[in-house]
């Protein structure tokens, strides 16, 4: 990056940008119009075009200004490498079948460039074995911490991401009696409790939740004054997407707020991670928005014998998709379905998605940060 | 997180919503729960009820209703109307007298508790010297008498209540004149009767149950005569000149006493055991009724011999040579006789006897021969059979509405023409502004039709779907004919019959259409009948189709009922609704849902297996659709399969309490002596028995899965005319919803009417919805292109409702039981929603579309969705826009059976069984309100004191007319007469001082 490059000079304008492509031995070298870059789909075609493998499935890849080596796959990441891209975009492509997943990753240039974050995180150079971190397409989250910032310490905000996993959500609630503060001193009134978790279970599995803690909210509506059948029917009805605000009956674990600053700095220090997963991230929360909307339409051709199992057609988008590809076919959609594998190993998880979204006005964590 | 914000106050639609939107129960239906006392008053002609849970209602002429509730909810055992006053007394068990009266206020009476009071004895005496067992107010309407448990009467003052101690007549007063014989404390325990003397005000004659009757003089406070009776006492009744009185008692025998001025201990003229010589039940009241032409009626409760007809309920009325012992259905709370009440008539004449059973109110023709039944217009026993399901029809065209009242006239000419005897009060209530009717469906396999219009809800018609049916019960119609000479001569009357012949029989599903006269029921064993209202009697053969909705699904068994065997060759069925065609689901499990569309003659059913449309034109079956879930075992097997499995984990979860205590005892097996076991065993049973409360009530939370029981159960089937395919074409369609969130949509094509007999009609499926939160779907509607619901078949044809827009594009509304969610059509994508349950932690339970008028302006109404959740919540939901307009609590949440019977009208008003018997009426509309308004007019006055005190009343009468009831006159209204109840409080103090100073 700091070569000086001739593309710079010849360039037809400050919007252009060099785009230095490498499949196999064989380099390549193309501009881009750094304002309009395309769809991902675009680029993709474009580099086939160029290296002269239309038929071939490639992984394309780039390397960030920290040296990384990573993927582009999706409209966001290849935006995120575009713009990022200073002043050269390298890309790097792999045949599909041939591919090194873990060349993925920090430090996967293998420069020492970044001596200030190797100082701040000596613990990363002694993991033995290297972290592999998969594809991002290859996660989905299945709980997160949020609303950090806003909450009491002793309060805790866990969403449950119960779509596209056939785990089940694996706990029960029961009636009990929790003291409050008031004005008139201390008082004892009704709450919901968590009573049972499923071994297994996505409850019990995120680790965020545990028996005897207090459901205060569902879903940001109050349970107090609520009997345990409404309770059961407003997290049922909200099963796909759960968000519970409970009160941990061990307050030892709770997340130690810093001021929203230090938050995110001490979040910058984990920076190396692929920057395309806020974005990604974003997305899931958008997605899940929708998400539970999506009900399932088969429209019939007319024909009347025929089984209405038939494929969705393609004409109205958001309602024939079926939700189990939503993300995918949005996000990578020149992947073949078959090709996922959900992997929700929690470790890597924490790595793909600790990450501070300045997008949005929350802290995303991940529970197996905090535990002890 | 927009869903958490909340629309704001839009001050213009709140004063609409306050226009459009009110809540009122108005008016109970039906007949009272555990009726537990009867009251008359000859005077008012009003009768009255009351209740175990502390109830009282009164009734007189149709539409003449009022109720009052204890506050303490304890059972009333007996109502005394003050004679000559609108006011009566009710002791409730509780030892309590209340001091109720009805007063007019805005133009109606209202009926209110004014005192109340507990009598009490010296300090420690045993609470048995209080205990109240008889009543008599007094006829000078000043005093009432009271016979305690102990044997005292005691005097009190009203309406203050006020003990006058010094006229309490003791039982030590009774018996110094009363024969050494039977000269005891014991023979006067206990006051069985208090009557007064017909003619003469100051005579009272006390019963005690040991057999003695004295009659008292009041003025000097002294016994005049004695009869002294040898059986145990329960009930005296005088000759209305008041020469004799007749007594009955516990071994069923009566006697009549002479009373007359030379003998002081008269011997009995006549002792009589009606249905002797074998033991006797007792006889627990009687009456005695003189006529003009000579012989009297002698009318008695009980007395049946105890071996073979002590189970019986009875009341046997006897005029000479001629005896009928009523036989009721359940028991006998309390009866009365309506007799002449003009004191200066000579005889009694009685013309009615109206009889409270426990389970139906009876009333029997006196005056005409053979003593009929008359059909009472009110209290009608809505349970005679249990209340399986039912459905309301607004608004009935003035043709059916006669031909289903001209129907019902010929099933009810045993009745007497007598006019309804219980008259009093007037009905100031405007006319009902329509005819409505409530048809209810019975377990034993009737549907009935009730007029719904107003305040009384009447028995219109009875249809029966048994005729076309093979049932066990048949060939024992005639058992109850007796012969001529069978005795006792018992006659069944009443209709309250809870046992049903076979419970397949039994109605789950009505729609009538009111356009075209067509009915379809369908019921228990997964028959669906179509039926036609026709004037006359006729035989035909009921045409039989069979829908197989497994179809080609193999391996299944059916574990549940059989299909109902169907009468062969042609069946008579009497003039009214007349099955045509019967439709047999199979398996014949039962009908969860039913459509009709007159206009295309298409009936669309649908079980917990599949649905299926039939063409009632062509007596052909167009489709059938399974909507079972291929794991769904439990619907495929039938309802036995469940009671297995019951039994199953009940006998696993004593498994496991057994083998855990077993292994505790093990576990302190090592210590010796027995008491030590013993102790531990206990030790561990308390302990047991903690855990066992401790162990909390927990709750699964799980998402839906398709796996989930029952999936394929049709809970919703709905007829439209709408765009499907594009937005060029319309056409005929059909919607089914089922438990598991899956909406099947069915292009229908319906020949056109010139060659409707020639063409098949044709279904294809146009569209499959799965609803991703898979509740199950309770309501599906279309709305046009203005937003409007879809109207009902016909109503265009009839000119009732605009046509609706076929030009804008359509909207689906599919209602679950936790979300709204509002699609467009012909391309189904979500547009609108609202998710209840996430929100609010409630299900829906019922949704029906109603038209809100407002009660401002004649010319503005709205279409919203009313809904009744299982909080038992109403809300209303604005149309198209899905908005929670309003909530009312209505019925609790624990009252199931309640929120499953509720049942809304077209016009924001509804139902719901706060009892197997009753129907409570409510109002969510400012415009539509059936409530009862009716007016008793004070009595005449006789004495100063009663002028001066109605003039008080005028006054405030007047006072209170100058009050302002302009605008909201309930509720001011209200308050208004709250203040004045202070203020006549105030003016009765004063007058009682001013009395006391003299």
């Amino acid at each position: 990056m700091n070569r000086p490059h001739r593309g710079a000079a010849g360039s037809r304008g400050l919007g252009t940008m060099e785009v230095k492509s490498k499949f196999g031995a064989e380099f390549r070298r193309f501009s881009l119009e750094r304002s309009k870059p395309g769809k991902f789909e675009e680029f993709y075609g474009l580099l086939q075009h160029v290296h002269k493998i239309p038929n071939v499935d490639v992984l394309v890849g780039y390397t960030d200004i920290h040296g990384d080596l990573l993927p582009i796959n999706n409209d966001d990441n290849y935006h995120k490498a575009v713009s990022t891209a200073n002043p050269l975009l390298r890309i790097f492509i792999q045949r599909k079948e041939d591919a090194d997943y873990s060349a993925f990753g920090t430090d996967t240039m293998t420069r020492k460039k970044n001596v200030l974050s190797n100082v701040l995180r000596p613990d990363n150079h002694k993991k033995k074995p290297h972290i592999v971190i998969s594809m991002p397409q290859d996660f989905r989250p299945v709980s997160s911490i949020i609303d950090v910032d806003i909450l009491p310490e002793t309060h805790r905000r866990v969403r449950l991401y119960k779509y596209g996993t056939d785990k089940p959500l694996g706990f029960y609630i029961r009636d009990g009696s929790s003291v409050r503060v008031t004005p008139h001193g201390l008082e004892k009134v009704p709450g919901i409790f968590i009573s049972r978790l499923v071994p297994g279970g996505l409850a019990q599995s995120t680790g965020l939740l545990a028996v005897n803690d207090e459901v205060l909210e569902v879903n940001g509506i109050e349970v107090s004054g609520k009997s345990l059948d409404q309770v059961t029917d407003m997290m049922i009805a909200n099963s796909r997407n759960l968000i519970i605000t409970v009160r941990p009956a061990n307050q030892r674990n709770n997340v130690v707020r810093n001021s929203r600053t230090s938050g995110s700095s001490s979040q910058s220090t984990e920076s190396s991670l692929p920057s395309s997963t806020p974005n990604i991230l974003a997305n899931f929360l958008q997605g899940e928005e929708e998400s539970d909307e999506e009900d399932i339409i088969i429209e019939d051709s007319g024909e009347p014998q025929q089984i209405p199992k038939a494929a969705p057609t393609s004409e109205s988008l958001e309602s024939l998709t079926q939700i189990e590809l939503l993300h995918e076919s949005t996000q990578n959609g020149f992947l073949p379905s078959s090709e996922m594998n959900l992997d929700h190993s929690a470790g890597s998880i924490s790595m793909e998605y600790e990450e501070q979204d300045p997008d949005h006005k929350s802290l995303e964590e991940d529970g197996t940060i905090i535990t002890l | 997180m927009r869903r958490f914000l909340r629309p704001g106050h839009d001050p213009v639609r709140e004063r609409l919503k306050r226009d459009l939107f009110q809540f009122n129960k108005t008016v109970e239906h039906g007949f009272p729960h555990q009726p537990s006392a009867l009251g008359y008053s000859p005077f008012l002609r009003l009768m009255a009820i009351g209740t175990r849970s502390g109830a009282i209602k009164l009734y007189g002429a149709p539409g003449v209703e009022f109720m009052g509730l204890h506050e303490e909810n304890n059972t009333v055992m007996q109502i005394h109307f003050i004679p000559d006053q609108c006011q009566l007394v009710t002791l409730l068990d509780d030892n309590s007298l209340h001091l109720w009266s009805l007063k007019q206020h805005s133009g109606a009476s209202e009926l209110r508790e004014e005192h109340r009071f507990t009598l009490k004895g010296p300090p420690g005496s045993p609470p048995s010297a209080t205990q109240i067992t008889a009543v008599l107010p007094h006829s000078s309407r000043e005093v009432l008498y009271l016979g305690t448990e102990s044997g005292n009467i005691f005097v009190v003052e009203l309406p203050s209540f006020r003990v006058l101690e010094d006229r309490t007549i003791t039982s030590e007063a009774v018996l110094q004149r009363v024969p050494e014989a039977h000269c005891n404390r014991r023979s006067c325990e206990l006051v069985e009767a208090l009557r007064e003397h017909p003619k003469n005000p100051d005579h009272i004659l006390i019963g005690y149950s040991r057999g003695l009757i004295v009659l008292w003089d009041l003025q000097n406070n002294k016994v005049t005569h004695h009869f002294l009776g040898s059986q145990q006492l329960e009930n005296l009744y005088w000759q209305r000149d008041g020469s004799k009185f007749i007594s009955c008692h516990y071994d069923g025998s009566h006697t009549q006493w002479p009373v007359s001025s030379d003998n002081r201990q008269p011997e009995p003229l006549e002792t009589l055991v009606p249905y002797g010589p074998f033991p006797c039940k007792a006889i627990s009241k009687i009456y005695w009724q003189t006529t003009k032409n000579g012989l009297p009626y002698i009318i008695f409760q009980g007395g049946m011999p105890r071996a073979s007809y002590g189970d019986r309920h009875s009341i046997s009325v006897v005029r000479g040579s001629q005896q009928t012992a009523f036989d009721f259905t359940s028991r006998v709370i309390d009866f009365f006789i309506i007799f002449s009440s003009e004191p200066t008539a000579e005889f009694d004449d009685p013309s009615a006897m109206v009889v409270l059973a426990e389970e139906e109110l009876v009333v029997i023709d006196l005056k005409t021969a053979g003593w009929p039944a008359v059909h009472p217009p009110y209290l009608a026993s809505l349970h005679c059979s249990a209340i399986t399901c039912s459905h309301h029809v607004s608004n009935i065209p003035l043709k059916l509405w006669e031909r289903i009242i001209s129907a019902g006239s010929k099933q009810n000419i045993h009745y007497s023409n007598m006019p309804w005897p219980i008259d009093g009060g007037t009905n100031i209530a405007p006319d009902p502004p329509q005819r409505d009717l409530l048809l209810t469906g019975h377990e034993d396999g009737t549907v009935r039709f009730w007029d719904a219009s107003g305040v009384c809800l009447h028995l219109l018609y009875k249809l029966s779907t048994v005729r076309v049916f093979l049932t066990d019960g048949d060939p024992n119609d005639n058992m109850n004919a007796l012969g001529e000479d069978e005795w006792p001569p018992l006659r069944k009357v009443g209709t309250f019959d809870p046992y049903s012949d076979d419970p397949r029989l039994g109605i789950q599903k009505i729609y009538l259409c009111k356009y075209s006269g067509y009915l379809t029921v369908a019921g228990t064993a997964g028959q669906v009948l179509v039926m036609e209202l026709n004037d006359e009697d006729a035989e035909h053969v009921v045409d039989y189709a069979e829908a197989d909705l497994l179809q080609d699904q193999e391996g299944y068994r059916w574990k549940g009922h059989e299909k109902l065997k169907t009468r062969d060759g042609p069946v008579r069925f009497e003039a009214g609704f007349q099955p045509f065609v019967l439709v047999q689901c199979q398996p014949p499990a039962v009908v969860t849902s039913l459509a009709l569309h007159s206009e295309w003659k298409l009936v669309a059913f649908g079980t917990s297996h599949g649905f299926g449309l039939f063409d009632h034109q062509q007596k052909r079956l167009v489709f059938v659709k399974c909507t079972l879930h291929p794991s769904d075992q439990l619907a495929l097997e039938g309802p036995l399969s469940r009671v297995k499995s019951l039994k199953k984990s009940l006998r696993q979860s004593f498994r496991r309490i057994r083998r855990s205590r077993v292994s505790s005892r093990k576990r302190r097996g090592g210590s010796g002596n027995a008491s030590e076991v013993q102790e531990a065993n206990a030790k561990f049973d308390q302990d047991a028995l903690q855990e066992m409360e401790l162990a909390p009530v927990q709750r699964k939370i799980e998402a839906r899965s398709a796996e989930d029981s029952f999936t394929g159960f049709v809970r919703t089937l709905y007829f439209a005319d709408t765009f499907l395919r594009d937005s060029s074409r319309h056409c005929p369609s059909l919607w089914a919803g089922t438990n598991g969130g899956t909406v099947y949509t069915f292009c229908l094509r319906v020949p056109p009417a010139e060659r409707r007999m020639d063409e098949p009609v044709r279904a294809e499926q146009a569209k499959e919805i799965q609803l991703m939160h898979r509740a199950p779907v309770v309501g599906i509607l279309v709305l046009d292109g203005r937003g409007i619901p879809l109207p009902e078949p016909l109503e265009v044809a009839h000119d009732l409702s605009k046509s609706p827009d076929m030009q804008g594009s359509h909207q689906l509304l599919v209602v679950s039981e936790e979300q709204f969610k509002v699609f467009t059509l012909p391309k189904v994508s979500s547009k609108l929603k609202l998710k209840l349950t996430a929100l609010e932690g409630c299900r829906v339970r019922k949704v029906t579309v109603a038209n809100f008028g407002s009660c401002k302006t004649d010319d503005y109404s709205e279409n919203d969705l009313a809904v009744l959740t299982n909080l038992g919540d109403i809300q209303i939901i604005s149309l198209p826009f899905l908005k929670l307009q309003i909530r009312y609590p209505c019925i609790r949440k624990e009252d199931v059976s309640g929120i499953a019977s509720c049942v809304f009208t077209k016009y924001g008003q509804g139902f719901y069984l706060i009892s197997p018997s009753e129907f409570e009426r409510f109002s969510l509309s400012t415009k539509w309100l059936v409530e009862p308004r009716c007016v008793v007019d004070m009595p005449e006055v006789t004495s100063n004191n009663h002028v001066h005190k109605s003039g008080m009343e005028n006054a405030a009468r007047k006072s209170r007319s100058l009050g302002d009831y302009g605008e909201d006159e309930r509720k001011s209204g209200r308050l208004m007469e709250h203040a004045l109840l202070n203020d006549e409080k105030v003016l009765k103090e004063i007058q009682s001082t001013l009395e006391g100073g003299r």
